[in-house]
């Protein structure tokens, strides 16, 4: 039962920590590039662009939600299961979300990165 | 890519280790705090090490997001992960810690991972951005010197 509960966190933390980065990403494409935009309007403009985007603003939640799912799954769970367990597979998850959500080229190169990162990664841990 | 572009890469993985390292060792410095003692969860902020773990959190935050402004998820998260390599040498040398030679592997693994992304172009799908970008890295660097 108690494996159950740390894969529910686990699960919970790369669904939500997924969603955060595919949100802040789809946010600054639609902002842009900050330096260009700074150059041309001033930092506080790229501040307030920024903050005013809703992808960002719901970024920043889904990431918050990580976080506390983290915590949560901490208080069930060894640290050493659940920590590496959900950093690798997010690096996984982030690759086939990228591709469907945000359009992204996840060719041979890109996947065979995320699989050695995710890869190391576990192996960090043990 | 240009050089500033790597500058702002190395500063997501450099300030994500120096945060995290600082509210850890404060963290551990402060002991334990209970949940239901609300004034010193608020106060723990304030002490320098904490303060200053926040303050490099948000230098990292603020790379992170300048980074996804010009290039792909699926190069950002990988490119930077040598946040994890850096890591494993600050616990070796400097904290002096017993690194297992599967770690030195898990490092090896995340090495290759870093350079076969980066060797690839950083952006692959132009919304309504200069279309030039998607080229590729040697592009990218001419059109932006």
């Amino acid at each position: 039962m108690n494996q159950l509960y740390a894969w529910g966190a686990v699960a919970g933390i790369v669904s939500a920590s997924t969603a955060g980065d595919v949100l802040l990403s789809r946010g600054m494409k639609q902002v842009g590039d900050v330096a260009e935009l700074r150059r041309q309007a001033g930092l506080v403009t790229v501040i307030a662009r920024v903050l005013r985007n809703p992808n960002f603003v719901l970024g920043v939640a889904a990431m918050a939600v990580a976080f506390y799912a983290m915590l949560f799954g901490l208080s069930w769970a060894d640290v050493s299961l659940v920590i590496p367990a959900a950093t690798s597979l997010t690096f996984v998850t982030n690759a086939i979300a990228a591709r469907f959500f945000l359009h992204e080229r996840v060719d041979q190169r890109r996947w065979m990165a995320a699989l050695l990162v995710a890869g190391g990664v576990v192996l960090l841990a043990l | 890519m240009t050089f500033r572009r790597y500058l702002v890469l190395a500063g997501v993985s450099v300030f994500a280790v120096t945060g995290d390292s600082l509210v850890s060792r404060g963290m551990k410095q402060v002991g334990s705090i209970s949940l239901h003692d609300l004034p010193g969860i608020v106060l723990v902020v304030f002490r320098p090490e904490i303060a200053l773990g926040i303050f490099f959190l948000l230098a990292f935050f603020a790379c992170y997001t300048s980074a996804l402004s010009w290039a792909d998820l699926t190069y950002v998260l990988p490119a930077t992960s040598i946040s994890f390599i850096l890591l494993t040498l600050v616990a070796k040398f400097i904290l002096h810690e017993n690194v297992s030679l599967a770690r030195w592997m898990g490092v090896l693994l995340i090495s290759i991972g870093v350079g076969v992304v980066t060797q690839g172009p950083a952006l692959t799908h132009p919304p309504k951005a200069k279309k030039s970008e998607c080229l590729g890295a040697t592009a990218s660097a001419r059109l932006e010197p």
